[in-house]
């Protein structure tokens, strides 16, 4: 880190575009990631919101495809503003971003495994213990 | 690559962007994160094995809840609160959501003035945190309390499915334990702010590696970790 230690003095930041260029990263990064106490506020804000939104779709008892996929949607949302921006992913070196982001991906292929083998227990149930009345 | 294995700089040069970054700083023979520190790849690496495991307590909640013939209790019935003689559905896990966000912002504030030297401001803000912590541990006691003594049980419960208890206990005691865990974690840190540890490069328990502020930034991305997972549980159990 020496290098880096260097650079943690000597540059300023510039809070437009870092999050677009490889280059900008590495300076960003170098002075240790200070962002725009703003950004955090604005990212809190946005996180009340989508929670607030979560809820209310709970309030008004919306059903069926209408709520998993206002649920799943502010959920992602809201984990990924979390990573981006609180865990600072939007500015670490792409070898570390998908490192740590690519595994949990693949998690959704475990889910999906899972979701048919609910499905075939469910059906064995209901075919062989369901009771007759 | 071959010059920079040569010479003790760390910094890597200037390269392509995207895949082909990637490319590079996997195959060079070197550090593959290159200037992000071990204590922050090491905090990463335990974090993604922390997302494996309530992975897969979520998935065994998922399959249990899908698999069985008994019909499911409605959280939002179950999690209710009676607040002025109304019933008003899952308000408290509403509120302890936003208690952890609101920890989440505290503790982002503190990383910043961390890096930024600001001792007291730092110290302040985590002590923050750790109270908000501290606060949704004790709603989830209060919750726990209240499901127990309405009969709830890891074996069974009055409304249902008898995998509702044990998927409640299990996901939401995992996650109050790193709740729990990261407040300890937090004041230790705080404290060691405020008496300017860092700065002096004192020797200790999580100090022996002379730090910049950046353990500041390490602990914020297991206490966000902890409200990410929260994220999680909330949709996937509360609310389904």
């Amino acid at each position: 880190m020496t290098n880096a230690a260097v650079h943690l003095e000597a540059q300023q930041h510039s809070p437009q575009g870092h999050a677009h260029d490889a280059a900008a990263s590495e300076i960003t990064h170098a002075e240790g990631q200070q962002h725009p106490i703003k950004l955090y506020l604005v990212v809190w804000g946005w996180l009340f919101v989508l929670s607030t939104c979560s809820y209310l779709v709970d309030y008004f008892g919306f059903q069926g495809y209408l709520r998993w996929s206002l649920i799943l949607l502010f959920m992602v949302l809201k984990a990924g503003l979390i990573v981006a921006v609180f865990m600072h992913m939007a500015w670490e070196r792409l070898a570390l971003t998908y490192a740590i982001l690519l595994p949990p991906l693949l998690v959704l292929v475990f889910v999906a495994i899972m979701v048919f083998e609910s499905d075939y227990t469910h059906l064995l149930r209901v075919l062989f213990f369901a009771p007759t009345a | 690559m071959a010059d920079t294995a040569l010479t003790n700089n760390i910094e890597p040069p200037p390269q392509a962007a995207g895949w082909r970054a990637i490319a590079a700083d996997w195959s060079s023979d070197q550090r593959a994160f290159k200037n992000v520190s071990w204590g922050k790849a090491m905090m990463w690496i335990f974090l993604l094995s922390d997302t494996f495991i309530f992975s897969c307590f979520l998935l065994s909640y998922m399959t249990a809840r899908m698999s069985t013939t008994v019909p499911w209790p409605n959280p939002s019935e179950v999690f209710a609160l009676r607040i002025g003689g109304k019933e008003i559905p899952l308000i408290l896990i509403a509120i302890m959501t936003f208690v952890l966000i609101s920890s989440s912002g505290t503790m982002a504030m503190a990383v910043n003035f961390g890096y930024r030297r600001d001792r007291v401001k730092t110290a302040a803000l985590m002590f923050a945190t750790a109270a908000f912590g501290a606060t949704f541990v004790g709603m989830q006691a209060f919750e726990w309390t209240k499901l127990i003594m309405e009969g709830v049980r890891p074996w069974g419960n009055p409304w249902g499915a008898a995998q509702f208890g044990s998927s409640f206990f299990m996901i939401t005691g995992f996650h109050g334990t790193h709740v729990t865990i990261g407040v300890i974690f937090l004041i230790a840190i705080a404290r060691k702010v405020l008496r300017g540890d860092f700065d002096v490069e004192r020797r200790g328990f999580f100090t022996s590696r002379k730090g910049h502020y950046e353990i500041v930034e390490i602990t914020g991305l297991y206490w966000h970790f902890v409200d990410l997972v929260w994220v999680f549980i909330f949709a996937l159990f509360y609310l389904w």
